[in-house]
């Protein structure tokens, strides 16, 4: 009957005959009742498992003063973050994206300006009244046409359109020949997609003994003499 | 798998072994931390709550007494043994008593043992009890046990547990002879404890 005592429901005299075992610590009473107590607990629990009404927890807890948990920054705070994370991530990105257009756009700047400068420089060049213009005539079916302008103080400017395509590994040099000596080189240069070209080369020349300028096809990086000539023009000058 | 199986065949029962856990919770009611209740209402509401309605049979009065119950364990964690208690079986205790004071104030059986069901929920009571009968196994031969008693032994069984009846009592309640109902605990008990691989014990 330790089962009965465990739950209150022993007649009386029974358990205060129990109880006095207890009290005088009894070996088989006082294991004997936590183990009706185990038992008991176990019965209990075989009742049909109903579930507690929506709301009972909140009343529960808040009556102890708790209820944090109804309303937690965790996931405000997760959210937060989450949201620092995507925001720094697009930030990146963006300044990332910003940073190489930028430098592009300085690099198409840069390009621009030189364009711009040597455009002026060749305006310049143009527009001095010692500049001569000279004509020339390619060797192919289709030939380049232009003209060479001679400037002994500035330099020789070549405007040519028609040019032939390059090969890969190829490229364009122009030449300075003096009366009587081996053709002097006077750079390197490349067409536009519609075989038009414009280059100079500045710096003074001796034009009492320039005796033709010419241009010739070359492998990349140039030749000490010329490999090819694709047109030349003499400077009866 | 087995104890995804008891899960699932004894969800109650569960909730009930899972005593060895409770250490850390424990430290943290005696701490008075508002969200451990939380915590502890989580773990063993479903299992409160169950057995109140089981006795009441009312939903409004069920939840005033789960209220009841957990506030009960508050005020009183400080007596128990937090090393050594079952905290689940203490629970169930403590539901179980409330809800049959309930009872008997209802049928106006006011309590001529009410002491002696508050010395039962004495916290100390509970020290000591995971070495007994708290492994799942042992429930479930008890619980088989029970379901092969016969009605009158079930019957006398359930008046006790989730009535709160003494043998006198139930021989008024069900007009039989007190040596009749006395029969029907001491065989149903017995076969119990049986089952238990325990001798008898008066």
């Amino acid at each position: 009957m330790y089962e009965f005592y465990a739950l209150g429901v022993l007649e009386a005299d029974a358990r205060l005959e129990i109880e006095d075992h207890l009290g005088r610590k009894c070996g088989v009473c006082t294991p004997a009742v936590k183990r009706a107590a185990a038992i008991n607990a176990a019965i209990l629990s075989f009742v049909s498992d109903v579930t507690p009404p929506r709301g009972l927890r909140t009343r529960v807890v808040g009556s102890v003063g708790g209820g944090k948990k109804q309303f937690s920054w965790w996931p405000v705070w997760a959210v937060a973050t989450a949201g620092l994370a995507v925001a720094a991530m697009t930030f990146y990105f963006e300044t990332r994206d910003i940073g190489t257009q930028l430098a592009q756009t300085k690099a198409t700047l840069a390009e621009k300006t030189t364009e711009a400068g040597r455009a002026a420089q060749i305006f310049e060049f143009l527009n001095q009244p010692e500049t001569k213009a000279v004509g020339f005539n390619g060797t192919e079916a289709a030939p380049p046409k232009g003209n060479f302008f001679v400037n002994g103080r500035s330099g020789v400017l070549l405007i040519a359109t028609n040019l032939p395509k390059l090969d890969a590994g190829k490229t364009y040099q122009m030449w300075v020949i003096p009366k009587g000596k081996k053709p002097v080189p006077a750079g390197l240069f490349r067409s536009d997609d519609r075989g038009a070209a414009t280059h100079l080369q500045a710096g003074p020349v001796d034009v009492a003994t320039l005796a033709a300028v010419a241009v010739s096809l070359e492998p990349q990086g140039g030749s000490a003499q010329p490999t090819k000539v694709l047109f030349a023009a003499p400077v009866g000058l | 798998m087995k104890t995804l199986l008891a899960l699932v065949l004894f969800p109650l029962a569960s909730a009930l072994l899972r005593a060895k856990d409770d250490s850390a919770l424990l430290e943290r009611l005696r701490n008075r931390d508002p969200d451990a209740m939380g915590e502890l209402y989580d773990r063993y509401s479903r299992l409160t709550y169950s057995l109140i309605y089981r006795v009441v049979r009312n939903q409004s009065v069920a939840e005033d007494l789960v209220q009841e119950t957990f506030i009960r364990v508050w005020n009183r964690i400080q007596g128990f043994d937090q090393q050594r208690g079952a905290l689940g079986p203490w629970i169930l205790t403590v539901a179980r008593n409330r809800s049959i004071d309930y009872l008997r104030s209802v049928d106006g059986r006011m309590a001529a043992n009410s002491l002696e069901v508050e010395k039962m929920e004495n916290p100390a009571m509970f020290s000591n009890l995971e070495g007994e009968i708290m492994n799942m196994d042992r429930v479930r031969s008890l619980k088989a046990a029970f379901e092969r008693l016969d009605a009158n032994q079930r019957l006398v069984l359930e008046l006790a547990y989730f009535e709160g009846m003494s043998q006198t009592e139930m021989a008024g309640k069900l007009h039989k002879p007190l040596g009749t109902v006395k029969t029907w605990v001491r065989g149903a008990l017995k076969a119990l404890r049986e089952e238990m691989g325990e001798e008898a014990v008066a």
